[in-house]
């Protein structure tokens, strides 16, 4: 797997565990959210595996003992995940947003202003389409017109911010 | 109309240059073709039967003369000479090639176009009636909305990988020319009982397999929150839509199958939760978009122009014309025409691109530079002033536009069919054109008056043959094109589905059944009824029955035959 955030490649800390016994051995255990609903993690912080049709409020229970949430893209083309991270930063999940499977660098500046941080790619994918990708195809557009998503001002506050000034 | 400004024309610009970019990642295999067709599909490129087709988006159908003399530019010398008007007004070419489609978008900027999710899972062009900021019977302009939706649905981060595709039409009228109510959302402009402005709500309509009916999800959402209320719209469907079967995918099936009640509850739910005013746009916006929708500089005129009177006394063909093309302006003096992209015998919604220049010329001339497009593939002059009616009137004639067929029988909506559609299962435009020659008479066209036709080569339903009020499908049976002929549909405020005659025809009887159909409503008819007004007043049994011994009598002459 690779790591990709918005300044690069990121070592991966966190390991996939299938049962109980796994989660407790494992430093930094992703644990798939049915599990972890059913035993205590015991190394807290830790993070959460969850499918993306996974209702918000059972993952939101999980919110103060995971640092990390990784919602899974079973295919790029299916963009529920785009909306979960949207209604998981909503519910004031502040750790780190990680997008898992075969997106695109098409997708990259979209899953960053839905609100993910990083993106998990399956190593076919990243040798076929390189960080060096990614990086560029976030910075394919440089202005959106939605408010309230990304990190920049979106076109219609540029719009107000330029009509102020020419007021003054 | 609306003009870009730095924002705009940035955002354009860019997507032309990213587009460009994910051709070549195709080309070096970055891409894979599967990874490649949704990006290429948002930029409008389909792969047709034949060759690719470059869908350009005509905002709410509106459009200048210099950019429709651009489009015939780009027909020249990147097409065969033509372009091709669509049920969701926009234009399609169909022939480009993909090396060319960088270049063409580029000119398409130079002129503030674009051709930006007219395609894919995402949502399309916004639709309004065509006769916005115009029409005598509008209680508020649609455009500013419809502008305000291309803007923020354009590239939405959350919004582009929906589980189907999603459309969206505004009208301010009473009369409804957008058919709100077979769109996945549809907008109607009205005020509540303190006055104040606002959109009654509807989600779910559609045509396709399983054509349904919008439901008013919401009876009266103050005109500030619009964004915010669409994005609870989508939020909701981009989590739950059905992504296992692209048949059910659409937003009509989930309100379908959860009940138009219980999704009311989940959009309402989720709007409580988001935070409106960070989503909304500001008040100085959205009265910056509605400034470039502002009332041209009318003259002042008399109501009635004598010019125009006395000449249509003396030319029988110019007052047919204005009696059938012109359509009731709000302001005295002026009148706005239907130009029809229907001759006899023609393929519906084409133009070429000599049509397209004399056409931009003559919407300069008389009308203000202004232009739109029609969801029935025609165009229309909203500000023409009765007095250079005549003119005008001369000038279409002498390039083949002034046919003074509006909304009649020969007036039909037609897809592309299995002339250039890879997913069609009939041909659908060349059935337009031989019920058009049956019915060429221009007396019998009179007397047979308003009736939508509309035809689809395919049960996807790009002709809208559900919602009109004859409407035809072509399928396939045992290797053979067969249709089937419905009655009764309209896509106005009485929004209904059509209800099916009977066994589906081969083509060549579909003229003759079109014929039984019409003989049945003119001795039906009561008063000045039109067709549909006679199909919903009497049901469909008098045109069954009639439809019955038709098909008796062609089977029995093909039995003689042989
Ligand atoms: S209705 Fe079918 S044949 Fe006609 S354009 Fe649509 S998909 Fe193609």
């Amino acid at each position: 797997m690779t790591i990709i955030s918005a300044e690069g490649e990121r070592p991966n800390a966190y390991t996939i565990v299938e049962t109980a016994d796994e989660a407790k051995s494992a430093s930094k255990p992703l644990v798939p959210l049915a599990l972890a609903s059913e035993i205590e993690v015991p190394a807290i912080p830790y993070g959460l595996l969850v499918p993306n049709d996974a209702p918000v409020d059972e993952i939101a229970q999980h919110f103060s003992s995971v640092d990390l949430i990784a919602v899974t893209f079973p295919a790029f083309a299916d963009g529920r995940g785009f909306s979960l991270a949207k209604r998981l930063r909503r519910e004031g999940f502040e750790g780190t947003l990680r997008a898992s499977g075969p997106l695109i660098a098409d997708q990259f500046a979209d899953a960053l202003a839905c609100g993910f941080d990083e993106v998990d790619l399956p190593d076919t994918m990243a040798n076929r389409q390189p960080v060096q990708q990614w990086l560029e195809m976030k910075d394919s557009m440089t202005v959106h017109y939605q408010t309230g998503f990304g990190e920049g001002q979106s076109i219609l506050q540029q719009r107000l911010a330029a009509r102020k000034e020419a007021a003054q | 109309m609306y003009r870009y400004d730095e924002f705009d024309e940035r955002f354009v610009r860019e997507r032309v240059d990213q587009f460009r970019t994910q051709i070549a990642r195709r080309l070096d295999g970055s891409l894979s073709e599967d990874e490649f067709k949704p990006l290429r599909l948002k930029n409008g490129l389909y792969l047709q039967l034949h060759a690719y087709m470059l869908r350009i988006a005509v905002p709410y159908g509106t459009m200048s003369g210099r950019q429709l003399r651009q489009l015939a530019k780009i027909a020249r010398e990147y097409d065969k000479g033509y372009g091709h008007f669509t049920t969701r007004q926009n234009l399609q070419f169909n022939w480009p090639k993909l090396k060319d489609i960088p270049a063409i978008l580029d000119l398409l900027a130079d002129v503030e176009m674009h051709a930006i999710q007219t395609s894919g899972n995402c949502i399309r062009n916004t639709t309004a009636d065509q006769f916005s900021g115009v029409a005598a019977d509008e209680s508020e302009d649609p455009r500013p909305t419809a502008e305000l939706l291309r803007q923020w649905s354009s590239q939405h981060p959350e919004f582009v990988w929906l589980p189907r595709k999603f459309k969206i039409a505004v009208t301010g009228a009473e009369h409804d020319r957008a058919a709100i109510k077979v769109h996945d959302i549809g907008l109607k402009l009205k005020r509540n009982e303190a006055g104040e402005p606002g959109y009654e709500i509807s989600v779910g309509g559609g045509l396709g397999r399983t054509p349904m009916i919008g439901k008013v999800i919401r009876e009266f959402l103050p005109k500030d929150e619009l964004l915010a209320y669409v994005e609870a719209i989508m939020r909701v469907y981009n989590a739950e839509g059905r992504r296992d079967n692209k048949f059910k995918a659409r937003v009509k099936i989930l309100v379908h199958e959860t009940g138009a009640e219980e999704f009311t509850r989940r959009v309402e739910d989720e709007y409580a939760k988001l935070d409106g005013p960070t989503i909304n746009a500001p008040q100085e916006e959205i009265e910056r978009i509605a400034a470039y929708f502002a009332a041209p500089d009318y003259e002042d005129l008399p109501a009635e122009s004598v010019t125009l009177d006395s000449a249509r006394r003396e030319d029988a063909g110019l007052d047919r014309f204005v009696e059938q093309n012109g359509f009731a302006h709000k302001q005295p003096g002026y009148i706005a025409f239907t130009v029809s992209l229907k001759p006899v015998g023609g393929v519906p919604g084409d133009m070429s691109a000599d049509q397209m220049d004399a056409f931009a010329d003559i919407a300069e001339k008389y009308s203000l530079g202004e232009l739109r497009v029609t969801h029935s593939q025609n165009l229309v002059l909203p500000y023409v002033k009765k007095d250079d009616v005549p003119a005008l009137y001369t000038e279409l004639k002498a390039h083949g536009l002034a046919t003074a067929n509006a909304g009649l029988v020969t007036d039909i909506i037609a897809c592309p069919g299995l002339d250039y559609c890879a997913l069609a299962t009939a041909k659908s435009i060349p059935i337009a054109q031989e019920i058009a020659k049956t019915f060429a008479d221009d007396a019998r066209q009179k007397e047979i008056g308003e009736l939508p036709i509309k035809i689809s080569g395919c049960i996807n339903a790009c002709g809208h043959h559900h919602v009109g009020a004859i409407g035809i499908l072509g399928l396939e049976k045992g290797g053979r094109e067969n249709y089937q002929i419905t009655i009764g549909g309209d896509a106005t405020e009485h929004a209904s589905l059509g209800e099916r005659l009977g066994p589906g025809i081969d083509g060549e009887d579909v003229p003759g059944a079109i014929e039984a159909i019409v003989e049945t409503y003119l001795g039906e008819k009561q008063g000045s009824e039109s067709f549909i007004e006679t199909v919903r007043r009497v049901g469909a049994d008098p045109f069954k029955t009639r439809f019955a011994s038709f098909v008796e009598e062609r089977s029995k002459a093909l039995e003689a035959a042989e």
